[in-house]
């Protein structure tokens, strides 16, 4: 006779996987990946190819050699800490500046506490605040390779363009230095920064399909734009001669990269809605003090780090509202 | 129309509703049917047939055995040839009385015609009676018997009927099939059990993705003399259909953890138990027929089937009469493909829940492989009654009831949003209801040990 299965319900399920929510944020990536290949051209793809490349090989190595368990790459988060450490780098980065992030980001920041879903700290904004720290020279060097497909200069190292952030400048020289910004085309094209940080516009397009399909919520990312409008809003309005207005604050430096792909991370952020919305205002509000009062120009990325830590804190603060219990 | 929802949690399935076209057939009578002793909540009933007796249709086989309980009638006519144990669904041994039927002879007093009866009896006490004895309980899943329901404790008071058409499970039209077909009955008994509850507001809840169901209730309503009665669209969205969402959905209100529906002025009946009230009071026909869909992915349209049955046919000639098991089935169910229960033993006999025959595919029931939990919260945000199944699971992987208990495992409905929802396949319901059965069964000991203990108190007072 034939054999039917029996189990307990629900005998159906909604067909989305670990592996197609990393696939969902690879595709909302694209507008973003493919603005900064454009523009830095042949470099940046071998840093994007670089640092995945990486990122995936030592996942599998480490769980095959290390672990010794059946390897996790076919989920993709391995690809999506690859992409988003690139982004996150400069355009120029050496290639062994990339390696050594990818092993910090993969390696120490996630393999080592137990690989997916076991990591407190975002692995590619780890790896990039110790490059960061270890580098800073690399890691500032915001220069523009030349021409649509220009040689590499992470192979070369010839024939730059040097510019400077505009956090950096205002970290140099105050509000006069960034005067007459043209905010307009820093939604669209913001040159100077991480690679991924080039356009505003085609960052907030990944983040909008992330929201359609309903990947992710959007409160940890509102939460942090709110702050940040909040706290520079505030400051301004005390002495516009010394502190940026809300408007720069919100589309200069890595900050939409940062509150829309990178502490959204699920892993990394609170469960709970008011988890969500508390973790966005403290990210929001620290990068407002390093940026106004901290010796580096910009700080997302330390920003992150530092409310990830307040998650499991969060975690257990705050629940979901419960049916009839209130 | 407003459509309305519950507040929280749900998921949206497809709703692959592939039998609502398939016209209500009534099905052939078998030549042996088997009668569960135990097809409502509460005792099992006892029989009051012995083997060798002639019974009729509609006959009384068993009476209830306690006060949540039900009478239990013949669907066919014809000898009590055992009255013996034997597998149900799932394989559990259930007293159940076999019939080898004879003919189609139904007991004296029952109105078999077609005329529609509007007039509601006045006398609540009769109507109750007549509920009670002729076997009628919830056919929306949980079988509570409908005279107990319907008639609430001293001191509280029903503010609301809600007749539950929302059949927010996939696959099943049974409900929307009668809703269409049977709709005059429908209402009548829906306006019978208003005026037993003393005249509350009554609401028809249909989802809609059945529109042409709100669009006949409505009609009939308009051509019936009721008052006080309404329909209410709902958005599509599971688990609508249970008790305690369709509250929320319908008035705003949320029953206490642990509470009656009653608490917060509700009663809620299925379109089903509607219609059997119909009969049972109007008629005089006892609760030994009902609706039930044959479907399933894997099933041919012209295959799919919603059949009258006599309560009490085996599955497996249901099957048979409906083409037999589709070649490409991997498991058969009882009920939707999100709380029905995966059937192994198709030889048991219908009851009077039972509401499809649910063929899936692999490919459609197949659990993907469990990875690590990604925190992505999926499980708590489809949680119809809030609860955090990731830490469920995790509190019940590390053994503790006390933190189980705190997060309310107990409020657990078994809805399978969870696990349905879970990108990491997690068996997070699994879980759930082994660590729900133990919290529960220490709260009922903690409970009847401060009973005990009160009990103490007071007698060495005296």
């Amino acid at each position: 006779m034939k054999k039917y299965i029996v189990s307990p319900n629900p005998h159906i399920h909604a067909a989305v996987s670990t592996r197609s929510l990393m696939l969902d944020v690879i595709i909302a990536l694209i507008p973003a990946l493919l603005v900064s290949v454009l523009f830095y051209g042949l470099s940046e793809l071998l840093i994007l190819a670089l640092s995945v490349a990486c990122c995936v090989l030592l996942e599998w190595a480490i769980t095959k050699w290390m672990l010794k368990r059946p390897s996790t790459i076919g989920d993709l988060s391995a690809v999506v800490t690859g992409l988003l450490l690139a982004m996150n780098l400069p355009a120029t980065t050496p290639w062994y500046v990339v390696v050594v992030g990818a092993v910090v980001a993969i390696g120490v920041a996630k393999m080592s506490f137990g690989g997916i879903g076991q990591n407190p700290f975002n692995p590619a904004i780890t790896g990039r605040v110790f490059l960061l720290i270890s580098f800073p020279a690399q890691m500032t060097d915001w220069t523009v390779p030349q021409g649509f497909l220009s040689i590499p200069s992470c192979l070369s190292g010839v024939d730059t363009v040097s510019g400077a952030t505009l956090l950096g400048k205002y970290a140099e020289g105050g509000v006069e230095a960034i005067a007459g910004t043209d905010y307009l085309q820093t939604l669209f094209f913001n040159i100077g920064g991480s690679a991924g940080e080039l356009s505003a516009i085609a960052l907030l397009l990944g983040f909008g399909y992330l929201l359609v399909r309903r990947v992710i919520k959007p409160w940890t990312t509102l939460s942090i734009f709110g702050s940040v409008a909040l706290v520079s809003l505030i400051f301004w309005l005390i002495d516009p001669t010394r502190f940026t207005d809300p408007l720069f604050n919100l589309l200069t430096g890595g900050l939409i990269l940062g509150a829309c792909f990178m502490a959204t991370d699920y892993v990394t952020s609170p469960m709970s809605t008011a988890g969500q919305v508390i973790y966005g205002a403290g990210i929001g509000l620290i990068v407002m003090m390093i940026r106004y009062f901290g010796s580096y120009p910009e700080g997302v990325s330390f920003a992150i780090l530092i409310m990830n830590m307040v998650v499991p804190l969060l975690n257990n603060a705050f629940h979901q509202k419960k049916y009839g219990r209130n | 129309m407003k459509n309305v929802t519950f507040r929280i949690g749900g998921v949206h399935p497809h709703d692959s509703k592939l039998s609502r076209d398939c016209a209500i057939e009534t099905l052939p009578l078998p030549q042996t049917v088997y009668v569960s002793m135990a097809q409502h909540l509460g005792a099992p009933a006892t029989p009051v047939v012995a083997v060798g007796d002639k019974v009729k249709v509609g006959q009384v086989l068993a009476e209830p055995a306690g006060f949540i309980s039900a009478f239990v009638h013949s669907p066919a006519s014809g000898t009590v040839k055992s009255i013996a144990p034997r597998a149900d669904i799932a394989g559990k041994m259930v007293t159940h009385i076999e019939i080898a039927v004879e003919g189609d002879e139904w007991a004296e007093g029952i109105d078999l015609s077609d005329t529609l009866v509007t007039e509601i009896p006045a006398d609540r006490a009769a109507v109750l009676e007549k509920i009670k004895k002729n076997g009628v309980v919830g056919l929306g899943g949980a079988t509570f018997p409908t005279h107990v329901k319907l008639n609430p404790a001293p001191g509280s008071k029903a503010e609301c009927l809600i007749i539950n058409g929302a059949e927010c499970e996939p696959y099943l039209t049974s409900d929307y099939r009668i809703m269409l077909e049977r709709t005059k009955e429908i209402i009548v008994g829906a306006a019978i059990m208003q005026s037993v509850l003393g005249g509350c507001p009554c609401v028809l809840a249909i989802e809609e993705n059945k529109p042409e169901a709100i669009q006949a209730m409505q009609k009939a309503l308009g051509e019936l003399p009721y008052t006080n009665i309404r329909v209410q669209q709902l958005k599509k969205r599971y688990p609508q259909g249970g008790e305690k969402q369709l509250i929320d959905a319908v008035m705003r209100r949320q029953v206490k953890s642990g509470g009656l529906p009653i608490s917060v002025g509700a009663v809620v009946q299925n379109m089903a138990t509607a219609l059997a009230v119909y009969e049972a009071v109007q008629k005089n026909k006892p609760l030994i027929t009902n609706t039930l869909t044959v479907t399933g992915d894997c099933l041919p349209l012209e295959k799919q089937h919603n059949y009258l049955f006599r309560i009490g046919i085996p599955l497996s000639a249901i099957a048979d009469y409906a083409g037999g098991v589709p070649e490409g089935a991997a498991k058969i169910i009882s009920g939707g493909p999100m709380m029905g229960k995966a059937i192994s033993n198709m030889d048991a006999a219908t009851v009077k829940g039972s509401s499809s025959i649910l063929y899936l595919s692999y490919d459609a029931t197949k659990r993907g492989e469990t990875s690590a939990c990604i925190r992505c919260g999926r499980c708590s945000d489809a949680c119809p009654m809030g609860l955090e199944p990731f830490l469920l699971n995790r509190l019940t992987k590390a053994g503790d009831m006390e933190g189980l208990e705190k997060n309310a495992v107990q409020d657990c409905i078994e809805c399978g949003c969870c696990l349905y929802s879970c990108p990491a396949n997690i068996p997070l319901l699994d879980r759930i209801r082994q660590s729900k059965v133990q919290v529960m069964g220490i709260m009922r000991a903690r409970a009847a040990a401060a009973k005990a203990a009160a009990e103490a108190a007071k007698a060495a007072k005296q």
